[in-house]
């Protein structure tokens, strides 16, 4: 099987996994699911490594670095962010 | 080697999706941010195992900056301001997506003043251009959702006759030139300059398409924008042939999508009738 057909595979699979972990949430927790979500989002840092190897000032490893800024702020910011909202849930644990 | 990495990234896989089921319920959620937080460590981690010895000039100051740019923004941050915040790191992911591609596009294509034919697989340039799209819009859609909740912007809805026609036309004009610079240019310039209006068209169509939506509406608009960039990411995923992107992308993809369904079913509405009703709401802006 092509590597594309496999990623499809994955990607169809992991669509439905998506649509069935969210099922029955509390208003409440509509911000926070959004947020935590969105840093989720910021895998792209994944990619983002792989397009600064060198230190070449290149286009695109200069690309590859502000990717990498805008990634680490989307997760750092994303996940901190999330934090702070559930943190306002009392405290629950 | 390459089998640790691989089964990191499946372990990273696996504690989003719990991370994010945890999300769900009040007593869990804060732990389920954990999780998550952590299984992106993890992945981080492992990329960098798989790329191996690399000079980690540029990946450093990314990381440090990154991460002190956007802990300093979500500490200091009011309460009161959490939508936006989320909007702007919104905003930077699908910057992140657009930039990956731009690298990928400059490294692979036009640092060597190619063209796209034969360079590069026809599915590869497809997913690359993918990626451009959505991120672009991202970038740009969440930008405006941004300004319409910080007040920068009117939170009136911004809407001229002809709007959605002309939306649709960015959308033409964007797949003509994807399927024109893929099939059927051998020209460098062209494949760049065709390249750079697919970008600029799509961060035009990002501005047009949030441009029309009250600012009451801008949190429905966010939670698709994340949505948005969830399939960005995957598109990445399926460029650099990266099971994991894959996973978290269409993962955020699809939660992001229901849950954007859900939120407008708590106001009764449906998604297009946000997305294109483009009428009341407008004094409760911000």
């Amino acid at each position: 099987m092509s590597p594309l057909l496999i990623g499809l595979y994955v990607f169809a699979l992991a669509v439905f996994v998506g649509f069935e972990i969210i099922t029955k949430i509390p208003p409440t927790l509509h911000t926070p699911l959004m947020s935590g979500a969105n840093a989720v989002s910021g895998i792209t840092i994944v990619g983002a490594l792989f397009c600064a190897r060198t230190a070449d000032m290149t286009t695109a490893n200069i690309l590859g670095f502000l990717a990498i800024l805008f990634a680490m702020i989307n997760v750092v910011g994303g996940f901190m962010v999330t934090d702070r909202m559930l943190k306002m849930f009392g405290g629950k644990k | 080697m390459k089998t640790a990495v691989a089964l990191m990234y499946l372990v990273a896989s696996i504690l989003f999706i719990l991370g994010l089921k945890m999300l769900t319920r009040v007593k869990t959620a804060r732990n389920g941010n954990r999780l998550s937080s952590t299984a992106m460590l993890l992945a981080v981690v492992a990329t960098l195992l798989d790329m191996g010895q690399v000079d980690y000039t540029f990946i450093i100051a990314g990381i440090v900056l990154g991460s002190a740019i956007g802990a300093i923004m979500a500490l200091k941050v009011e309460m009161t301001s959490m939508p936006e915040m989320v909007a702007m790191f919104n905003g930077f992911g699908g910057g992140a997506s657009l930039l990956v591609a731009g690298s990928f596009l400059f490294e692979n294509v036009f640092a060597g003043n190619l063209a796209f034919g034969g360079i590069l697989p026809m599915d590869t340039t497809i997913t690359l251009f993918i990626s451009v799209l959505i991120g672009s819009v991202t970038l740009t859609g969440s930008l405006i959702a941004f300004g319409k909740l910080n007040g920068k912007i009117s939170g009136q809805p911004i809407l001229f006759p002809g709007n959605n026609i002309l939306n649709l036309l960015l959308v033409v004009g964007i797949l003509g030139s994807v399927v024109f610079v893929v099939g059927f240019n051998e020209d460098p310039n062209i494949a760049f300059t065709v390249s750079m209006t697919v970008i600029g068209l799509s961060c035009v169509l990002g501005v047009l398409l949030v441009t029309p939506i009250g600012g009451a509406d801008m949190p429905v608009v966010i939670s698709l924008l994340n949505s948005y960039s969830g399939l960005a990411a995957s598109a990445t995923g399926f460029v650099l042939g990266n099971n994991m992107l894959i996973i978290c992308g269409a993962l955020v993809g699809a939660s992001g999508l229901i849950l954007t369904q859900i939120m407008c079913k708590a106001m009764n509405r449906s998604l297009a009738n946000v997305l294109f009703g483009g009428f009341g709401q407008a004094d409760s802006g911000g």
